[in-house]
């Protein structure tokens, strides 16, 4: 029997697909304009932006739209997420999923453990961006907060901006690296092997006719 | 050669130097306010706005003297009037002005993230140069004195220039030419140190044995300094922080924090790069598709 008498699984239908790129693109661009007023070797990244005031002005904004975004997300993604006694035995054989053996692991559901935590990191990266981010924005609200406050929240925003960065870069990298994975999220759709592979638990679920995103 | 001064000795969100072969060989400069000799005439504060071509909106009284009430885009100084009783039941009218101390390691500077939009010249005044600035407001969070202010209209940050402009062309301040008393008086800061030097034993010679030169070393010392009769209490002239320093938190976020946040990004990314030519990718084989397989029909 060939292959192609058995479908695709669906992974990410249309919508979450759609979150997940407003997303990814309100960060590069957050990124972006953040770092140029982070360090004066990236000012010049303020250029995509037309200039260091736009950089400014827009960053604070652009933020927020990607926090709106995240939030309809894990709207969707966000129950799928939550640690389970088996997500840390998992974790514990870390060094067998880098080294690509994780069937020697508990069987990962839709997310596995790795994915899970790093959502997570994500979460208390954006409250604490959101809420530093807020005490920091001189045209609207700095005037509201003491100085020594404001000063903490531009400590706590360049570090919450650090961890999310790498966050993400170790996101993208994991999305390079698992091949078939920006195909789940372009097209919505993996292979049954992919399935069977990566998140075993999820695959049963789907054969089971649940699973769905 | 272009309208250029040659003389910067410290530009903001700048690793590299700046043109300045021309030094400060006079010395650097200072103003130095008397506060006791000062009457609040507030002839300091109209020599700034007559020099610099600026007009605060006209505010209403808050129940004190200090007028306008605070510093602001179109105020570069003012005088701010304390009330202090003394252990001897006299009363005390403290008058400090207000406005930029121009520091020698500037706050402001040192948080800026724009390239030169603040400056530091090599008379030690710390200037802004507003067609760079970007209104973030950093320099606000930076500042040690809360002196900058920014612009509802045009987003930027003003203070005052210690009239950079005056003083390029040998001329002293605004509001050291229209002072009436000669509390504000300008030159070399060695020179105003003597000066002040002088004030201070009269002080002394007269009960003020708290009487000192406000010139605090927190921030490198100062290009504008105080002489106070109760130096010894910064606090009584409105709130004159008595040890003022860059932040500790500013220091973080300025200095430890840009080299370690940019290499650890960096690091991460090369960390997967290094795993990929080390392991190879991750995918999914034939062997996986046939069990896969197997399972699905196991199923059905």
């Amino acid at each position: 029997m060939s292959a192609r008498t058995f479908p695709r699984i669906i992974r990410y239908r249309a919508s979450t697909r759609i979150k997940h790129w407003i997303v990814a693109i309100g960060f590069v661009l957050a990124a972006l304009s953040g770092l140029a007023m982070f360090h004066p070797s990236l000012f010049w990244l303020g250029n995509l932006f037309g200039g260091g005031t736009w950089t400014r002005l827009l960053h604070p904004f652009v933020g927020v739209a990607m926090l709106v975004a995240f939030a309809l997300l894990a709207a969707t993604v966000g129950g799928d997420n939550r640690m389970q006694r088996h997500d840390w035995q998992w974790l514990r054989g870390w060094r067998e999923v880098v080294a690509d053996r994780e069937r020697e692991l508990p069987e990962a559901g839709r997310y596995n453990a790795g994915q899970k935590l790093l959502y997570w990191l994500i979460v208390l990266c954006l409250v604490a961006l959101l809420l530093s981010g807020i005490v920091i924005w001189r045209a609207y609200f700095s005037l509201f907060f003491p100085i020594e406050l404001v000063r903490f929240a531009a400590v706590v925003h360049a570090i919450a901006a650090t961890v999310l960065v790498c966050a993400i870069v170790v996101h993208v990298y994991a999305a390079i690296w698992v091949k078939g994975s920006v195909r789940a999220m372009t097209r919505g759709t993996v292979s049954p092997g992919w399935a069977w592979k990566h998140h075993h638990a999820w695959f049963r679920e789907v054969l089971r006719g649940g699973g769905r995103d | 050669m272009a309208l250029q001064s040659l003389d910067i000795v410290r530009r903001s969100a700048t690793t590299t130097p700046s043109p300045q072969v021309r030094e400060a060989h006079t010395g650097e400069v200072a103003k130095l306010i008397d506060v006791t000799k000062c009457i609040g005439c507030k002839a300091c504060q109209v020599a700034c706005m007559e020099w610099n071509d600026l007009r605060d909106e006209i505010g209403s009284c808050t129940g004190h003297y200090d007028n306008p009430a605070d510093l602001s885009e179109h105020s570069w100084t003012l005088m701010r009037f304390s009330e202090h009783e003394t252990a001897a039941g006299d009363l005390e009218w403290l008058i400090r002005k207000d406005g930029c101390m121009h520091c020698a390691d500037p706050g402001c500077l040192k948080a800026c993230p724009a390239p030169g939009a603040i400056v530091q010249y090599a008379n030690g005044i710390v200037d802004f140069n507003e067609e760079h600035c970007i209104g973030c407001g950093y320099c606000v969070t930076g500042c040690p004195f809360d002196v900058p202010r920014i612009s509802k209209k045009d987003h930027k940050a003003y203070k005052c220039t210690l009239c950079s402009d005056r003083v390029a062309v040998g001329l002293e301040p605004a509001c050291v030419k229209t002072c009436p008393t000669g509390a504000i008086v300008f030159g070399t800061k060695d020179d105003m140190k003597r000066h002040a030097a002088e004030r201070v034993e009269d002080l002394k010679s007269r009960g003020f044995e708290h009487a000192g030169l406000y010139d605090p070393a927190g921030v490198g010392g100062t290009h504008v300094m105080y002489v106070l009769h109760h130096a010894d209490q910064p606090h009584l002239y409105a709130d004159l922080p008595a040890e003022p320093k860059i932040s500790a938190m500013v220091g973080l976020w300025k200095g430890m924090s840009k080299p370690l946040a940019l290499f650890a990004i960096a690091a991460t990314a090369f960390a997967g790069f290094l795993h990929y030519i080390g392991v190879g990718p991750n995918e999914v084989d034939e062997d996986d598709e046939a069990a896969a397989r197997r399972e699905m029909e196991e199923t059905r």
